[in-house]
C-alpha cells in the first residue's frame, strides 16, 4: 500500500497546546530537542486561554506569612489526602519560580502598592494567593507561552487531531493524526510523547469546557496501556450561569466569590453559613457545588433553578475593574448588570482531578516514553482540585514532562514504526464514511450527556451507576454504526466521531471508578455511602486495558514521609 | 417556539453558495447556538470554528448581516426576525469552507515581532498605573476581526506590506511594556507597514474587546517611528529618560 500520509519526526512530540503543552515545548526545546506540537484548535485557543481567576503560588506578596507549606496543606486537605503527596510538595515549592519566569517572559500581573505581584483569596487557600490579571489570567498565561515557544522555534501543528499512539514493543514510536482542514492523515514519529489534552467535561450536558474536552488523551493513552487513575472524580464548579438557556453552564468564576461576592438562596438567606460556617462562600469547590444543589433541591432555588451570587455591595467601578469578563458576559448574555444585582448561579461540570497515573518527578506514565501533564494527568489535586491550582499545576508539570521527555528521548533510540498499527488507525478513522448505520454521532453525544448528567453527577448511587454502565453499553454500540456525510473537508460531524469514542471510553473509567468507591469523598458523592471510609483513604482505583475490555484495580497510596505529615497536622507554620 | 431563518455561506475555496435554514429560537440565544443547531440537526457537516462560547478565545469571528462579529456574542433577539439572518465567512482570508478561513497568515505575521526584552538589570517592580495602560492591549484575543475590516487588507489584500491592526495592538503591548528595553520602530515602518494606515477607525469599530485600537495603539506607534526617524533630538531625549 503506498503511503496515505506525510510523515514528521521529532525527539518529543506535544499533544496539546494549552499551558501545559506549550510550557513542556519550551522546556523540552531549551533541552536541544526538536519539538512538534499539535492541538485541535488554532494555536491560543485551547481551554488555558479561558482561565478567568488566577494561579495559585505561595509568593507571599500580599500575606506574608504564606509559605510552600501552607500551599501544599491547603493542597492537601482540599483534595482529602487523595493527593500524591510527592506532586503536590513540588507544586507547592516550585509554582512561584514558575510564576516569576512567566514574568520575565512578558507576562504582566496585576499589582500590589510597593509594585510586586498582587495576589487574591480563593476558596481552600489559606492565604491570598492567586496571581491575577482581572479575570483573564489564562489569557495573559496563554499568549506569553506561546509567543514564548514560537519564537523559541518549536513546530506547531494547528487544528491537528491526533487519534491513536504508535508503539513499539510496549514503548511509545509515535502517533498518528489527522489535519482538521482536509481530513489528510499524518503520522509522527517521536522517541518521547507528552500528553496534555485537558480535561472530559464534554461528556456532560451542563459543562463550561468547549469542544475540545473530549478525553481524547486519556483515551489515547489507555489504549496505548497506560493507567488512569482517581478517574471517579469529577469536579463540578459551583457557580456556572444558568440563564438564558443557551449561556447554561458558561463558568462565572470563582474570583467573584474571592472579591467577596455573596451566595443567597430565593428567601435571601446567606446559605453557606448551614454548610460551612467557617468559611463560608470561599469553602472548597465540592463543599459549595452541592450546598446549591441542596438549596435547589430542597425547593429553595432561583427562578431557573440556581442561587443567588451577589456583588453588587461592592463598588461599580471595583466591579468593572477586577471582574470585567464578568461584568460583560452576564451584560451581553443574560441582560443582568451585576454592578445593580445579583447573577443566578448553580454547578457545572469542569474538571477532573483523574487522568493518566504518571510519576511525580518526571511525569511519565507507566508506558516508557509516555509523559502527561496538567490536567490530562493524575494526582496532584487528589479529590479535589483548589481553585487556581490549575494554571500552576501546568506550569509545573508542564515543565517537568518536557525535561524528563528530552532527557528520555536524548537516551533512546529511534524507535520504528509499525505499518499495521498505521492502517488500522485510518481504518477506523475512515469507517463512518461507509458505515451501512444511520447513527448521527450528534444525537449519540446528546444522549450520552444526557446519561452521564443524570447517573454520573453531583451526587451518585449504585443504582444509578450501575443504570449508566448499561446505557454506555448502549451508546458503545451506536457509536460503531455511527454514519457521517459530506466529505474529508474540514468536516465536524466527522471529527465527533471520533471524539466520541474518547467520551465513552473516558465516561466508562469515571462510571466504573465511581461505582467502587463506596464512600463520599471530595467532588465524589455517594447518598448510598454518605462519609468517608478510612480504608478508601488508603487507596486510588486505577483502571487500564485489558484483552476483555476495561478493568479496575487497586493502589495502594505510598505512606507519607515523616516531614511531610508533620506539615499537614500543624495548623500553622 | 419563535423561528428565525439563518442564511449561511456553505462551500469551499472554488464555489458556494448561502443556504437557508430554519432554526426554533430560545430566549437569549446566540448566532452560535443557531448555528450549532444547525448542525446536530440539519446539516451536520457544517464548518464553524468555536471553543468557548464565551466571548474569550476569539474563534467564532463570522460577517452577521453584513458586520463582522461574534457569533457567540451576537444574539438573535438583537436581529431582526422577520428577515433571514446571513451569516458569512470573514472576507479578508481565504475560504476553507462554509464559516472556516484561513487564517493561518496572521500567525506568519506574528513571528516577525520581537519578543519582550526586559532591560538589562530591571528590577521586577510595576506600578498598577503602568500595568493598566499595558493590558488594554494584552485583551486581545485574536479573533481578527479588526484585521478582516481594515481596508488595507480586504480592498487591497496588502498583506505582504501590512501586518494589520492586531498586530499593531501586539507591538504596543511590547514598546510600552515598563520593562522593554527592544525598540521596533524600524521594524514598524519597514516591515510592518505602519504608514498604510490611515486612520480610518474601523478596525477599533469592530473589536470586541473595546480596545482603542488607533487612539491608544497605532497614532503612538506611529509617534515613535516619527521620533525615531525623523526627528533625532526627541530621540535622544527619550533615551535620556529611559522610556
Ligand atoms: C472557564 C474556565 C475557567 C478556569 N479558570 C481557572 C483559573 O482561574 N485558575 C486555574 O487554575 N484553573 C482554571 N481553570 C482550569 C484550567 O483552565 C484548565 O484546567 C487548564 O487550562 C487545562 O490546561 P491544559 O494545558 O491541561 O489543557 P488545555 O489548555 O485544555 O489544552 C489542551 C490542548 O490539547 C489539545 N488536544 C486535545 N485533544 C487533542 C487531540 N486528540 N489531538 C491533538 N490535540 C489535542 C487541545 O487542542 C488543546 O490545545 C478554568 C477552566 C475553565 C473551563
Ligand atoms: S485605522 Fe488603520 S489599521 Fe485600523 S482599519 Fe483603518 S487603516 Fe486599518
Ligand atoms: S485587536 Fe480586537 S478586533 Fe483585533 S484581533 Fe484583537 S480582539 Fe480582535
Ligand atoms: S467561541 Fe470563543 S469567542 Fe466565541
Amino acid at each position: 500500500m503506498t503511503a496515505n500520509y506525510e510523515t514528521r519526526e521529532h525527539d518529543v512530540l506535544i499533544i496539546g497546546a494549552g499551558g501545559a503543552g506549550l510550557r513542556a515545548a519550551i522546556e523540552a526545546l531549551a533541552q536541544g530537542a526538536s519539538v512538534g506540537v499539535v492541538c485541535k484548535s488554532l494555536l491560543g485557543k485551547a481551554h488555558t486561554v479561558m482561565a478567568e481567576g488566577g494561579i495559585a503560588a505561595a509568593m507571599a506578596n500580599v500575606d506574608a506569612a504564606d509559605s510552600w507549606k501552607t500551599h501544599f496543606r491547603d493542597t492537601m486537605r482540599g483534595g482529602k489526602l487523595l493527593n500524591n503527596w510527592r506532586m503536590a510538595q513540588l507544586h507547592a515549592q516550585e509554582s512561584p519560580d514558575r510564576v516569576r519566569e512567566l514574568e520575565q517572559w512578558g507576562a504582566l500581573f496585576d499589582r500590589t502598592e510597593s509594585g510586586d505581584i498582587l495576589q487574591r483569596a480563593f476558596g481552600g487557600h489559606t492565604f491570598k494567593r492567586l496571581c491575577h490579571v482581572g479575570d483573564r489570567t489564562g489569557l495573559e498565561m496563554i499568549r506569553t507561552l506561546q509567543d514564548r515557544g514560537v519564537q523559541q522555534g518549536i513546530d506547531v501543528y494547528m487544528e491537528c487531531t491526533s487519534t491513536r499512539l504508535l508503539t513499539d514493543n510496549g514503548r511509545v514510536a509515535g502517533a498518528f493524526a489527522y489535519w482538521r482542514e482536509n481530513g489528510r492523515f499524518i503520522v509522527f514519529k517521536a522517541k518521547s510523547i507528552v500528553i496534555a489534552t485537558g480535561g472530559i467535561g464534554k461528556a456532560w450536558r451542563v459543562t463550561s469546557n468547549s469542544w475540545e474536552y473530549t478525553g481524547d488523551g486519556m483515551a489515547l493513552a489507555y489504549e496505548a496501556g497506560a493507567e488512569l487513575m482517581d478517574m471517579e472524580f469529577v469536579q463540578f464548579h459551583p457557580t456556572g450561569m444558568v440563564w438564558p438557556p443557551g449561556v447554561q453552564g458558561i463558568l462565572v468564576t470563582e474570583a467573584v466569590r474571592g472579591e467577596g461576592g455573596i451566595l443567597r438562596n430565593k428567601a435571601g438567606e446567606r446559605f453557606m453559613e448551614k454548610y460551612d460556617p467557617k468559611r463560608m462562600e470561599l469553602s472548597t469547590r465540592d463543599v459549595v457545588a452541592r450546598s446549591i444543589y441542596t438549596e435547589v433541591k430542597k425547593g429553595r432555588g432561583t427562578e431557573h433553578g440556581g442561587a443567588y451570587l451577589d456583588i453588587s455591595h461592592k463598588p461599580a467601578e471595583y466591579v468593572k475593574k477586577k471582574l470585567p469578563s464578568m461584568y460583560h458576559q452576564f451584560k451581553e448574555l443574560a441582560d443582568v448588570d451585576i454592578t445593580k444585582g445579583p447573577m443566578e448561579v448553580g454547578p457545572t461540570c469542569h474538571y477532573v482531578m483523574g487522568g493518566i497515573r504518571v510519576d511525580a518527578e518526571t511525569a511519565q506514565s507507566t508506558v516508557p516514553g509516555l509523559f502527561a501533564a496538567g490536567e490530562a494527568a493524575a494526582g496532584l489535586h487528589g479529590a479535589n482540585r483548589l481553585g487556581g491550582n490549575s494554571l500552576s499545576d501546568l506550569l509545573v508539570f508542564g515543565r517537568r514532562a518536557g525535561l524528563a521527555a528530552a532527557q528520555h528521548a536524548k537516551r533512546s533510540s529511534t524507535p520504528s514504526v509499525d505499518n499495521a498499527q498505521i492502517e488500522q488507525a485510518e481504518k477506523e478513522l475512515l469507517a463512518p464514511f461507509s458505515n451501512s448505520g444511520t447513527e448521527s454521532p450528534y444525537a449519540v453525544h446528546r444522549d450520552l450527556q444526557e446519561v452521564m448528567q443524570n447517573l454520573v453527577g453531583i451526587f451518585r448511587t449504585d443504582e444509578d451507576l450501575k443504570k449508566a454502565l448499561a446505557e454506555l453499553a448502549k451508546l458503545k454500540s451506536r457509536a460503531a454504526k455511527l454514519s457521517v456525510e459530506g466529505s474529508r473537508l474540514f468536516n465536524p460531524g466527522w471529527h465527533l466521531s471520533y471524539d466520541l469514542k474518547a467520551m465513552l471510553i473516558v465516561s466508562e473509567a469515571v462510571t466504573h471508578s465511581a461505582l467502587a468507591r463506596t464512600e463520599s469523598r471530595g467532588a465524589h458523592s455517594r447518598i448510598d455511602h454518605p462519609s468517608v471510609d478510612p480504608v478508601w483513604e488508603k487507596k486510588h482505583n486505577v483502571i487500564i486495558r485489558e484483552s476483555g475490555g476495561m478493568s479496575r484495580r487497586e493502589l495502594p497510596i505510598e505512606p507519607m514521609p515523616e516531614e511531610l505529615k508533620q506539615i499537614l497536622a500543624a495548623e500553622s507554620d | 417556539m419563535k423561528q428565525a431563518t439563518l442564511r449561511v455561506f456553505r462551500g469551499d475555496s472554488n464555489s458556494g453558495q448561502t443556504v437557508d435554514y430554519r432554526v426554533p429560537v430560545a430566549p437569549g440565544m446566540v448566532v452560535l447556538d443557531a448555528l450549532h443547531y444547525i448542525q446536530g440537526h440539519l446539516a451536520p457537516d457544517l464548518a464553524v470554528r468555536w471553543n468557548c462560547k464565551a466571548g474569550k478565545c476569539g474563534s467564532c469571528s463570522a460577517e452577521v448581516n453584513g458586520r463582522p462579529r461574534l457569533t457567540c456574542k451576537t444574539r438573535m433577539d438583537d436581529l431582526p426576525q422577520d428577515q433571514p439572518i446571513t451569516v458569512l465567512p470573514m472576507k479578508s482570508f481565504p475560504r476553507i469552507k462554509d464559516l472556516v478561513t484561513d487564517v493561518s497568515w496572521n500567525y506568519r505575521v506574528n513571528r516577525k515581532i520581537p519578543p519582550f526584552q526586559p532591560r538589562e538589570g530591571v528590577e521586577w517592580k510595576i506600578s498598577q498605573l503602568d500595568v493598566d495602560r499595558v493590558q488594554e492591549f494584552r485583551k486581545c484575543i485574536e479573533c481578527f476581526l479588526c484585521q478582516n475590516v481594515c481596508h488595507v487588507l480586504r480592498e487591497h489584500d496588502k498583506k505582504e506590506q501590512f501586518a494589520g491592526p492586531r498586530f499593531f495592538v501586539r507591538v504596543a503591548g511590547l514598546e510600552m511594556h515598563p520593562l522593554d528595553g527592544l525598540s521596533r520602530a524600524g521594524l514598524l515602518k519597514d516591515q510592518l507597514g505602519l504608514g498604510y494606515c490611515n486612520i480610518t477607525k474601523c478596525c477599533t469599530e469592530v473589536c470586541p474587546e473595546e480596545i482603542h485600537i488607533t487612539d491608544n495603539a497605532i497614532i503612538p506607534l506611529k509617534e515613535r517611528v516619527v521620533d525615531e526617524f525623523y526627528d533625532p533630538l526627541t530621540k535622544l531625549f527619550r533615551k535620556m529618560r529611559g522610556v
